[in-house]
Order: C-alpha cells, then structure tokens, then sequence
C-alpha cells in the first residue's frame, strides 16, 4: 500500500507538443499515421463537443427550452475525457448531477443529451430524468445523482459487483470536492478500501461547492488526504492537460484492474460557469476567471495540436474536425427540437418493472 | 434466503452480523459457513454505505438481499432507498432495475424506547418506485421473501421483531407467495378487521374474544402494503359492511388511512359505519412496559373498536 504516494500537488510541465514522427511529416497526412496526435485530435474533439453542447444547453436555458437546473461542465471538459479516455468500453462511470460532459465522454450522443435537457421522449432517460439524470445503459453509464455524495456508496456497489462476477471492470466515480463533507462519502471510501474494491474515486476540485469555496467548508486544504485514513493510494493534479488526466487516472485504472484496489485521485479544476444556470458566480473576482481561462485545457490541446501541425495553412485537418463538431451540434440541437415530448403513459410504467404497484 | 441462493448465484446477503455473528436475531444461522464470506457479507455500521453498495450491485445485475439489523437503522440509509433504489428505473428512463431486497425486524420490541420501536412501514409505502411486505405467519414470511427475491424492483421485507419466536408449519421447497395478496385468516359476517405482521395476531385475539360477545369478526391479514389488495378488503367489506384497521405505527397519514380512504370510495355503499383505526398511540415510544402496552395496539382496545364501530359501546 503506498499511501503516502503523491501528495503534492503537481501541475503538469508544459507538455512538449506532441511530435510527428519522422514517417509521417509531409503534411497533411492522415491523422492514422500518427497514433498520439490521432489520439490527442481524438480527445480534444470530444472537449470541443462537450463545450459546444454546454453552450447550447446555455442557450435554450436562457430560450426557456431547458428548465429546472441545469449545472454545466464548461472549464472542466479535460477531467472527465481525460478520465474515461483511460477506460476500457466495458468499464463503468457514475457522477454527480453535472453530468453532461462525463455522459459525452462515455459516448452518450449529443442527440439523447440535447433530447433529454429539452424534456423530450427520444431523450437518453425519456424526457423523466432532466439536466441531473443522464443515463446511458449501452455505454455503462450509470447515471447522473441529484443529491450529493449519495452516488458515493452505489458507486461502490457497482465495483462489488465487478469483484463479486470477476469481470474485471474498473468503475469510475466522479463528484464534487462539496461531496467530500458528506456521509456517503466516508461510507463509499471506507467499503470500497475494506472490500478491495476496482473503482477509482476522482474528486473533481473546482475549489467552489456552489459558493462556499474549500477554505471555508473543510479543515484541511488538500482532498486527497482523505485517502489515508482508509489507506486508499491517492493521487491529485492539475487538469490543465488532458493527456496528463488521461495518464495519471489510467494509473489508478490499472491498480484497480490488476490489483483490485481502490484509489481516490483529486482532481483541481475550475468551472467557467456559476454552479448552475441561477448562479452569477459573484464570490469570485473577474480576475480569478481569467487566469483560469488563461489556462484553459481545451485550448491548451487545440494549441498543442497546431503545434503539431494540424491547421497550418493548407492543411484542413483541424478546421474539418472543428466544423464536423459544429454540424453534430447543430444536429442534435434540430433533433432535439423537433423530438415529441413523452406522453402520460410513460409515468407508470417507467416507475416499476412490471405491473405498477399501488 | 438458503434456497433463493442455492437457486441463483446471482443472490448474496450482506449487513451487519449476518455472518460470523449468525445473524443479530440468528436469521441468517449458517448461512456463512454454507456459502462463504463472498455471498454472505458482514459490514460495518453504515447503512447510508451498505445499502447504496446493495443499490449499485442490483443496477448491474445481482440480486442482493440486504438486512438491517433493524428497519429504524434504515432511517440513515433513507436517502439511498428514497432517491436511489425507488427512483432509479424512473430517472433512467426505464434502462436500469433495482431488483433489492431490504429486509429486517420493525415495529415494537419490549421496552426498547423511542428510537427502536419505528413502524418504518407507513414511510416506505408512501413511495412510488418500491413495494412494501409484512408476514404474519412463518410460511408467508418465506414465501413473500421468495417472490421479493424473484421481484425485478425493490422490495421491503417487514419482519416482526416480536414475531421471531412464532411457530407455525412452513411448506417445504417452492413456496412463492405472490406480492399484493391478502388473506382470510379468519371468516366473519359483522365485521372486517384488516391487520398485518403483529397485528394480524392481535385482531386474531381480538376476534376470539368477540366471539364470545356474540360478534362475528372476518380477519384480514394484509400481508402485502404496497401493492395493496383492494378486492379482497372490498370484497370483506361488501359482506360485512364494516372496516376496522389495525396497525402498528402513528395514525397520522399511516397505511390505515390509506385503506380508510380506499374503501370509503371503493365501497362507500356497502359501508354501515365510519371505518375506524387501532394504531399506536400518537407518541414517541415510551420505555415503561405498562406505558409501552398502553401504547401499542391491544387486543382489549381492538375489541372496544370493534363494539364502537357496531355501535355497541362496551359498558
């Protein structure tokens, strides 16, 4: 047990940016000639997608399309992609209710997503579950929790269920630093360790729980210490690089794969955004916002990328990739739109399985 | 629990002492010994914990059985059972079950004060997304056990305390006792008395003595909370013309208000009298015994509502 491993904080060295290789530098070649930029250009497509499906989501909020909350994922696109980029297809994700941008990267479509906010039947929980609730049974993504910290125990119970059929999935579970002060939590961590559990907790910091930030809701500053106390291996970073996500998640996956161990990962990053659509967000200083934007991963992965040569004149890679996540949008935004809204007769039978019970 | 486990791998028992210990109430004797610490799992204290990991484990296809040592210990698990086990198909549209069992004692226990005497069955039966049952008898506590292991949604088994030491012949084997379905435990023509779990003892009681006032009560043992057997209350009712409920747990909002309100609009023509309740008194438990009986539904104050409904006040 290295429980000690990794306290520091550590932000991720200016990356170098990522290198054709000698094979592949008469540009444009195709993106399959090189693995790691294919890969990166991969990663930041789904940042871009997730962005742009906030921002939509923003709009029919501020349209009246969207109602109730709607907490969006903007400034934080790289934990979640980054995350689940280090994930097997088989393996399992569960979040908290800012959960559109963890379903994109577990492969939801924008369609279901869009269809889902805009209260429509053709949406991924059928117009039942809204903003908090995404749902995604074929892509093992077991939902969206309203209530915080309460996914924490079921979380873990997913990951016994791994154990328990020896399927060798790894879980993911994703929540707020506000999460970290609540029961479920504790209960989550403390089964998880005594269990042996496959199942990485990322605790993704965006140093604010609503408008409390962490120096007023907890005694000590650092998340992750509250791995040790159920000698859980931990880690913490930065999100600034996705690529650095994907890596150092991909570490705990693999424990939990190999070993069967539990890991808790802090995660600092920022949200652009208020809370959620109600918020202006006025505890913190314009100043603050910029420096964080400044700091922007999923620009950091578009430079890295021009870096690398895509989107030199000439070359319509970058430009082809960007406008594909355009016409996506567009299209699940139209979809959704258009899409009916369920009928009465959803209610009772979404409640049980079988006759409904009264 | 033995045969639903021998029947399906997929079926595992988990809560506090329910291994090494045998169960807190030796329900679960032997059960470690014959099918290992993996499917019989003894935890901590966190039911918040336990029960979300049971939630978890069933949206991904296991079939847990989950104790809590007591039903008022599933008040800290509340937020799991309320938002989690009873709305997960309704959230995700329909694409994930929640095929649970929670299961444990409930109700009175003898001189246990406030906070271990909780009908916790009034508060889960007011939720859409799960299904409530409450035995009386040794072979409905098996075979309603059975078809909550077999249901594809969660279902709260309501075990007695005061019941553990009953004794009654329980059918070998395949033994499913179907969800929502009531019985005639005892037949009568001048009164219906609906009971359930303890109680269905105490209006059995209650009946006997009626009987020797002349009166001749049918007893219906509900078995079953949520879903409720509307027929077979109506059905009594149609031939009685009267209604008294008989539950253990506060009056306020209760599963005999409920059943009050079903048959006055399901039966308002057959009924000769206001449908009245024996419940617990309107208190926090109190730990006195004398208080305590006095709190708790009697077969003495069954049988002074039953002569009120009939209007033959006991002089």
């Amino acid at each position: 047990m290295s429980a000690e491993k990794r306290a520091p904080l550590t932000r991720a060295p200016a990356h170098p940016s990522v290198q054709a290789p000698a094979r592949a530098t008469q540009a444009p070649s195709p993106l399959g000639a090189n693995p790691e930029l294919e890969h990166l250009s991969k990663l930041y497509r789904q940042m871009l997608l997730i962005r742009r499906v906030e921002e939509e989501s923003a709009r029919g909020y501020a349209e009246g399309k969207i109602g109730g909350f709607l907490h969006l994922y903007i400034g934080q696109e790289a934990v979640g992609v980054g995350a689940i980029a280090s994930l097997r297809p088989d393996d399992y994700v569960i979040t908290t209710y800012r959960d559109h941008g963890i379903a994109l990267a577990k492969g939801m479509s924008p369609r279901a997503l869009l269809a889902e906010l805009f209260g429509k039947v053709t949406g991924c929980s059928r117009g039942l579950g809204g903003s908090m609730h995404m749902f995604d049974k074929e892509h093992h993504m077991l939902g969206g929790y309203g209530i915080v910290g309460g996914h924490i125990p079921i979380a873990a119970g997913v990951a016994f269920a791994s154990k328990y059929r020896g399927d060798g999935r790894v879980t993911l579970c994703f929540f707020g630093e506000g999460a970290v002060s609540i029961g479920g939590f504790h209960e989550g961590l403390g089964l998880a360790a005594l269990w042996k559990l496959p199942i990485v907790f990322i605790c993704e910091n965006n140093e604010y729980a609503m408008g409390t930030p962490i120096s007023r809701s907890m005694s000590v500053e650092d998340v992750s210490l509250k791995a040790l106390g159920y000698g859980m291996d931990r880690d913490r970073f930065f999100a600034d690089d996705v690529l650095e996500v994907e890596r150092r998640i991909g570490e705990a996956v693999q424990r939990a794969r190999e070993q069967g161990t539990p890991t808790l990962v802090e995660v600092r990053t920022y949200r652009f955004r208020g809370h959620s659509m109600s918020d202006p967000a006025k505890y913190r200083t314009q100043a603050e916002l910029e420096e964080h934007k400044n700091r922007d991963p999923l620009a950091r992965a578009r430079r890295r990328l021009v870096e690398s040569g895509l989107g030199e004149p000439g070359d319509p890679r970058l430009d082809d990739l960007e406008k594909s996540v355009e016409a996506e949008v567009a299209d699940a935004v139209k979809f959704a739109h258009e899409s009916p809204e369920p009928g009465l007769d959803v209610l009772e039978q979404s409640t049980y399985s079988g006759p409904f019970a009264y | 629990m033995i045969e639903e486990m021998d029947r399906d791998d997929r079926v595992f028992l988990m809560g506090e002492e329910v291994g090494h210990y045998q169960g807190a109430y030796k329900v679960s004797e032997g059960m470690l010994e014959k099918f290992g610490p993996k499917r019989v799992i003894d935890t901590p204290i966190a039911e918040a914990g336990f029960a979300g990991v049971g939630i978890g484990a069933a949206i991904v296809g296991l079939r847990p059985i989950i104790e809590f040592m007591t039903w008022n210990f599933s008040a800290v698990a509340f937020d799991q059972i309320l938002n989690n086990a009873a709305k997960m198909r309704q959230m995700s549209g329909g694409q994930l079950e929640c095929p649970i069992v929670f299961r444990g004692p409930n109700a009175s226990a003898r001189q246990v004060g406030s906070q271990h005497s909780h009908a916790m069955e009034h508060i889960y039966a007011h939720v859409p997304g799960l299904k409530v049952v409450a035995p009386a008898f040794p072979a409905d506590a098996k075979g309603l056990l059975k078809a909550a292991v077999r249901d594809d949604n969660p279902v709260l088994v309501m075990e007695s305390e005061t019941l553990y030491g009953f004794k009654g012949d329980v059918p070998e084997g395949e033994h499913v006792v179907a969800l929502g379905k009531a019985q005639i435990v005892r037949a009568g023509k001048d009164i219906t008395i609906a009971a359930y779990a303890r109680t269905t003892h105490v209006a059995l009681e209650a009946a006997a003595t009626l009987e020797r006032a002349g009166v001749s009560a049918e007893v219906v043992d509900l078995r079953s909370l949520r879903p409720l057997d509307d027929n077979t209350l109506v059905a009594s009712v149609e031939r009685t013309h009267r209604l008294v409920v008989v539950h253990e747990g506060w009056p306020y909002g209760g599963v005999g208000a409920e059943i009050a309100d079903r048959v006055q609009r399901l039966a308002f023509d057959a009924l000769d009298g206001p449908i009245l309740r024996v419940t617990t008194l309107d208190v926090p438990m109190p730990y006195s015994a004398k208080l305590e009986l006095a709190c708790m539904p009697q077969p003495d104050r069954v049988v002074a509502t039953v002569l009120r409904a009939l209007g033959r006040e006991q002089s």
